[in-house]
């Protein structure tokens, strides 16, 4: 493996930090043991309080977590980020160009860029979804992009998560957990602040309506309070002022959805939905689902109501049409991706799945429609029978299976019981796309696995979280006003 | 507000009414327990009727022992009203409804459950005094936050529920000790009769408050007059009926319509104001009572009904 990035050392034996981080080294340093330990506490304390937990599914003893937290933050430097995003922008307007033409014209099916199969035979391809006329042409609305580092400059694309990215409400409160608990950094450093994600995305919701001459209602539907993203459901909804509905609060009339409430029934505009396209409508995916609504699909195609995300978003951030996005986006931006993928072998290519079987050990090798660290090979740190576990279920539907290489992931010093330690980390950036355009919050939600040497860093395995600053380029106060104090 | 979030406050506002008063019932049989001339069985078997869980706890128990009992009261997972199903329920509804409560009303509920979720066994006497002493000091928390919320729906629906269930709970609670308490062959009026009245408003915290009203020794019929008509005390029947009523008159003002549930609710308050305790002693305490909890049983489906939660 290639030498490890440490995000404020360089590399893992640096003695000097990356210029731009001397400050956190020294708080690092300053800051007593003890002291640290004591905030830690205090955020897990603060934490279990305001009931910001998450359920593991299959895990009944611990049936409510929640996710460590790590006070130590990762930093991003102003013109970092100022790259990244204009990747993202990028990339995600590829993504919603992509999804619109499959379910449209599909022009890029016809120029061969990629075979027509992959896309129209994929079990992501919502095939009631065709010929959708979603508001401003925008499917994805709100994608999460996994991001992974392994260099100063080195960022790359893991996944493109376009379905129902979860974990924002993380981003927010990791951050009001260390305005809290670590004041003094944020005099050290000009934080740009995000707790306008909100209201973010309030305004896309409401610049998406279908008709927007009305009085403009939206809602969040979640599965309910079983679900574990549900306090993120509810943060949310409560950040936003709209309501936080269940399929049960809603039905659907002549093609328009309502929600019942004290005073009697509602028109519906806009569905921010947290649950899968599999749930949504029973008349049209699982029959047997209580979670959406009958009749939901029919509203949608008819135009009545805006869905976010649109159904049908699984095309693009299926693991196999992963490996075609360096073509995707150079197809509809007419320019090279800024942020690359990660090399990826598609199983379904005989040459390619040689290769994979040849080497196991070394690969990390995923289910293309798995999520969340389920279903996955890690081949360095697997035992022989997982291996020979996962070289049979290749052997038997290679179709299924992507792999790619262990990357070296960037490392960032964090809270562990030995003191402070390096610990691989993730990014999951948040971005909107809406009738003006796309946004970024200046921020995101860092994954850290806390085990040592530990790649994996999903928080259904075990990882945890941390804070991201980004830092506002120099003179220029953090939110972009004059500093009055 | 939606129906359905309508329902989860609600039933926020029963339960965590419920398991209050089961905290003040468990506290009251413990000191009735610990009189030198008392029937602890009996005294335990009395609070399990007064919540309504004397027959159920029978059928899952062969034998009866106060220790039994009062677990089932204070911990059992089978029995829907013992402290810990109220306050798994309330919670349940308040992250179901998060987003209609205040954080503070919010950790309110979930400190109370965070007390009683992980208790094995609830101790010896002083152990289950000081548990449910935690628990009263939080719920008196949640009350005082929704003092603080917002005066809308959402504060409302919580109130009527609280104000429904201690509207059944007291009654029930008369009940019993007119109709069941006091063993055969026992004096009316006998110590023991007169440990029972005294443990009763203990039960609703209002022993000093009736001395300040009455000026007299306990008597069945005072102590009757003074849960079911003085709306001075917040937990007699005429004080709920009435802050039902006003309840859901906050509710009309709003949305300018009423419904069945505020006529139900004002007949109800109209006939407790024409009535003494005289005539309802005449008539019979315990049938009187029965027609009453029947009649907010009623009360509370016109309220689902009303509301589109039914």
């Amino acid at each position: 493996m290639a030498a490890q990035f440490d995000e404020l050392w360089g590399t893992s034996r640096g003695k000097r930090t990356r210029p731009g981080f001397e400050p956190l080294a020294s708080w690092l340093s300053e800051t007593a043991p003890g002291e640290l330990n004591r905030r830690q506490q205090a955020a897990e304390a603060a934490f279990r309080s305001l009931g910001i937990t998450f359920a593991v599914y299959g895990d009944d003893e611990a049936a409510e977590r929640i996710i460590p937290f790590d006070i130590i933050p990762r930093i991003f430097a102003a013109h970092e980020w100022e790259n990244l995003s204009a990747g993202l922008e990028q990339r995600v307007r590829a993504i919603n160009a992509f999804i619109d033409d499959v379910y449209g014209e599909r022009h890029i099916l016809d120029d061969g860029v990629i075979p027509a199969d992959i896309v129209l035979g994929n079990p992501q391809y919502c095939i009631p979804c065709a010929g959708a006329q979603p508001p401003h042409g925008v499917y994805a609305h709100i994608c999460g992009i996994d991001l992974v580092r392994t260099g100063p400059d080195e960022f790359l694309v893991l996944e493109d998560n376009a379905r129902t990215p979860s974990g924002v409400s993380y981003m927010l409160e990791n951050r009001e957990a260390m305005l809290r608990l670590c004041p003094e950094l944020f005099d050290t450093f000009a934080v740009r602040p995000v707790d306008s994600y909100p209201e973010m995305l309030r305004d896309m919701l409401y610049s998406v309506a279908p008709s927007p001459g009305r009085d403009v209602t939206c809602v969040l539907l979640t599965p309910g309070h079983h679900n574990s993203a549900f306090y993120e459901h509810s943060f949310l909804a409560d950040n936003m002022g709209i309501e936080l509905v269940e399929g049960s609060d809603l039905e659907v009339d002549d093609d328009f959805v309502w929600m019942r409430t004290i005073d009697g029934r509602k028109r519906v505009d806009v569905i921010y939905r947290r649950i899968d396209d599999a749930f949504l409508d029973p008349l049209v995916f699982n029959p047997g689902s209580v979670l959406g609504a009958p009749g939901l699909m029919a509203a949608y195609m008819a135009g009545n109501v805006t869905l976010v995300n649109a159904p049908g978003t699984g095309i693009a951030d299926d693991k196999a049409i992963y490996s075609y996005m360096p073509e995707i986006v150079r197809y509809y931006t007419g320019e090279d991706a800024r942020l690359p993928n990660v090399e990826t072998w598609r199983c379904r290519e005989p040459k390619a799945l040689g290769h994979v079987l040849d080497n196991l050990e070394q690969l990390v090798v995923k289910l293309v429609d798995g999520s969340g660290g389920y279903g996955m090979l890690v081949g360095p740190t697997a035992s022989k029978a997982e291996i020979e576990g996962f070289r049979a279920a290749l052997r038997a539907e290679p179709q299924r299976y992507i792999a790619q290489p262990t990357l070296a992931l960037s490392t960032v010093p964090t809270f562990t019981d030995k003191g402070v330690a390096p610990r691989h980390v993730d990014f999951r950036p948040f971005v909107l796309t809406g009738a003006e355009g796309v946004t970024i919050a200046p921020g995101g939600l860092t994954r850290v696995a806390l085990r040592k040497g530990s790649l994996v860093v999903n928080s259904s395995q075990g990882g945890g979280t941390k804070d991201s600053f980004v830092l506002a380029p120099d003179g220029e106060a953090a939110d972009g006003g004059a500093a009055d104090d | 507000m939606l129906s359905r979030t309508a329902a989860h406050l609600y039933w926020i506002g029963r339960n965590m009414e419920r398991a209050e008063f089961a905290c003040r019932l468990t506290e009251a049989t413990l000191r009735l327990e610990s009189l030198a001339h008392a029937q602890t069985d009996q005294a335990w078997r009395s609070a399990l009727s007064v919540v309504g869980a004397a027959a159920a706890f029978d059928s899952a128990n062969e034998n009866f022992s106060a220790a039994a009992a009062r677990r089932y009261l204070i911990l059992s997972d089978e029995n829907p009203c013992s402290i810990r199903s109220c306050l798994a329920a309330a919670r349940d509804n308040g992250r179901a409804a998060r987003t209609a409560l205040t954080v503070e009303t919010w950790e309110a509920i979930n400190r109370a459950w965070l007390i009683i979720r992980d208790r094995a066994s609830p101790g010896g006497a002083q152990a289950t005094l000081n548990l449910v002493e935690e628990i009263k000091a939080e719920i008196r928390g949640f009350e005082g936050a929704l003092g603080r919320m917002l005066r809308s729906e959402g504060c409302w629906f919580m109130q009527l529920g609280a104000a429904i269930e201690r509207g059944d709970n007291t009654a029930r609670l008369l009940d019993v000790k007119y109709y069941l308490l006091l063993p055969p062959g026992q004096e009316i009026g006998g110590k023991l009769d007169r440990d029972q009245w005294t443990t009763l408003l203990h039960i609703v915290s209002a022993r000093t408050a009736f001395r300040h009203l009455y000026r007299d020794a306990l008597k069945p019929w005072l102590v009757a007059d003074f849960l079911i008509f003085r709306d001075e005390m917040p937990r007699s029947l005429a004080a709920s009926a009435d802050e039902t009523v006003s309840l859901l008159s906050a509710f009309a003002g709003r949305s300018g319509r009423q419904g069945p549930a505020d006529r139900l609710a004002r007949q109800r308050l109209a006939r407790i104001q024409d009535l003494d305790i005289v005539t309802v002693f005449q008539s019979g305490l315990h049938e009187w009572l029965n027609r009453y909890i029947g009649e907010n049983a009623a009360l509370d489906r016109a309220i689902a009904q009303q509301f589109r939660f039914g």
